[in-house]
């Protein structure tokens, strides 16, 4: 994911010389080249992530469109704050960009995990919050963000995300995108779990059910119309993320789902409200949080029959 | 020139007390610290377009000691950004002037702050943009002693002498009473200058007062070649307001009585 948007947003940088690259002393190996065909439209801000989300609000008050970049938690959560007064606040064209989404930095251990930014972000207006589920979103998504003139967070997992999608779906931030139709179950997949959410609705359709799939790769503005469509086209929805169970996908389908009224089962599936005591890698971390295919298949299944 | 000067202060001066006491507002004591700097500033030293505020040769101020936000309205409107009479509805209902300045509230303000440490970095991104590009505007910073104490603003000060931004002035307002005591005792500040200058900027410490040594300074900027400048102005906090809270903590938040407000005013002698 994290090379698809760097690509991205070096070939757009290229055409629009508004665009400003700016990082908190991380990218190496993927940002090389880009700072070597782009000098002027790149500034490594070292490790001061206050800063350098002050410095991009006034760059876009100058007609400069900055792009923040780091690991989930020092884009997001160090400097809360700044995006919130100096980005959000004051409508700004800063798009802030994290990588290591979930437990893309597994072994790291949790100060390194991003499983709280949407959560925390989610209550921001003026916020647009973007979490593509594989390399070809990541590409759509990096261009979106562009066109839209105004804060965006784009979500990233870090390095071999699988492309889940055949062919080039029509992005539009705001639509979740249906990758398969069906009549039991909706999964709605998130991030860098969509290709978990692939692997199950497989799993499932093996075992004579009939699944709809759809990407949700908008948390903010939330695609309302697809969720209470599929209350209507199947009796359980399953929200599927590599994040806390509080405050993200799951909370936020959940949220319209109850206010309309939707008659319809419905579980999260997400990381439990914790601090796992336990390190590895990412799909370590993911099986020690019940985040493992064959754990999400029971979970599912057991919640299904008790309904 | 100096006495010019001197009468437009006292006008704002009385529009901050008059803000003070009909809002009930806290933050008189640092609004009143700096309103020779602004003055200075708006009338002597800054290019300015008060009837077409986002010009962009205008040199842009940075009001980062938001809190003292009623000083730089008072000023505002006395350089003719907007119609005084904006001033009366100052942190009321309905009115148009929130207690911490916020970007174009009224022509002229150019952020939104409030939460402190802010100011600094934006002030930055501006000027790098602005020194990267060839324009020839100029930031000045206005901030406050007590946001010294955020790590973000020094971020933003290791920042600015990395990449040498001649084109940004800061200003502090070292009035050396912070919320609820002396800078001193709560978190020095000192070496003041030397922390500056040890982070590549050059500095000058004047009297925050004086229109000599502020108009004096501000003429020579940048102060050198290839290195943000920063002013450190000493200030009396509550100068020119309700006497027994002058250089007290109770001027940060005990707004004047009306009569306390008509005494004022009638020292003022406008």
């Amino acid at each position: 994911m994290r090379i698809t948007f760097v690509n991205t947003l070096f070939e757009m940088a290229k055409k629009d010389k508004r665009i400003m690259l700016l990082t908190g002393d991380l990218g190496f190996s993927v940002f090389e080249q880009y700072i070597k065909e782009l000098p002027k439209q790149y500034l490594n801000m070292g490790v001061a992530e206050q800063n350098m989300t002050g410095v991009a609000a006034g760059m876009a008050m100058e007609g400069k469109i900055p792009f923040i970049y780091s690991i989930v938690p020092f884009v997001t959560m160090r400097n809360f704050e700044q995006i919130r007064n100096d980005i959000c606040y004051q409508n700004l064209n800063v798009k802030i960009v994290g990588v290591g989404a979930g437990f893309s930095y597994g072994p790291y251990a949790h100060t390194h995990h991003g499983l709280e930014d949407i959560g925390i972000l989610r209550t921001l207006a003026n916020l647009i919050i973007l979490c593509p589920g594989d390399p070809i979103e990541v590409a759509l998504a990096t261009k979106a963000m562009l066109n839209h003139i105004g804060p965006v967070y784009l979500r990233l997992g870090r390095a071999g995300e699988p492309n889940i999608h055949k062919a080039m779906p029509s992005f539009k931030i705001g639509k979740g995108i249906l990758i398969e139709d069906g009549k039991d179950i909706t999964i709605i997949g998130t991030s860098t779990l969509l290709q978990r959410a692939w692997e199950v609705v497989s799993s499932l359709k093996e075992k004579g059910l009939s699944i709809r799939l759809i990407s949700m790769h908008t948390i903010k503005p939330l695609d309302t119309q697809i969720i209470l469509e599929s209350a209507r086209k199947t009796p359980a929805i399953f929200t599927l993320e590599e994040h806390s169970i509080i405050g993200g996908l799951g909370s936020a389908v959940a949220e319209v789902l109850v206010e309309n009224r939707a008659n319809v089962i419905f579980k999260r599936i997400g990381v439990p409200d914790r601090f796992s005591k336990v390190i590895g890698s990412q799909e370590y971390m993911r099986r020690a949080n019940g985040l493992s295919a064959e754990q999400i298949i029971e979970t599912i299944l057991n919640f299904i029959n008790i309904s | 020139m100096e006495k010019e000067l001197k009468k437009i202060s006292k006008e704002v001066r009385k529009d901050i007390i008059l803000m003070s006491m009909r809002a009930k507002s806290a933050h008189t004591g640092g609004a009143l610290s700096c309103v020779e700097i602004l003055v200075a500033l708006y009338f002597r030293i800054m290019k300015v377009f008060p009837k077409d505020s986002e010009d962009p040769q205008r040199d842009r101020l940075i009001f980062s000691k938001a809190h003292d936000g009623k000083a730089l309205y008072a000023v505002l409107a006395q350089r003719g950004f907007f119609n005084k009479k904006i001033l009366d509805g100052y942190e009321l209902d309905g009115g148009r002037l929130p207690g911490h300045s916020t970007r174009h509230c009224v022509p002229g303000v150019e952020i939104s702050a409030g939460a402190l440490g802010h100011g600094l970095s934006m002030a930055a991104g501006m000027a790098y943009v602005g020194k990267q590009d060839n324009k020839k505007f100029r930031v000045f910073a206005v901030l406050s002693d007590g946001e010294c104490d955020e790590g973000s603003t020094w971020e933003a000060i290791l920042f600015a002498g990395h990449h040498k931004l001649d084109n940004l002035i800061a200003i502090v307002d070292y009035n050396k009473l912070q919320g609820f005591g002396y800078t001193k005792d709560i978190l020095d500040l000192e070496p003041f200058s030397a922390k500056f200058g040890s982070f590549g900027w050059e500095v000058k410490e004047i009297d925050g007062h004086s229109f000599n040594e502020i108009i004096g300074i501000l003429s020579k900027l940048p102060l050198k070649i290839n290195k943000p400048s920063v002013i450190i102005a000493h200030t009396i906090k509550g100068l020119g307001g309700v006497p027994i809270h002058i250089n007290q903590v109770s001027s940060q938040y005990k707004p004047p009585s009306k009569e306390e407000a008509n005494g004022v005013i009638k020292k003022l002698k406008i």
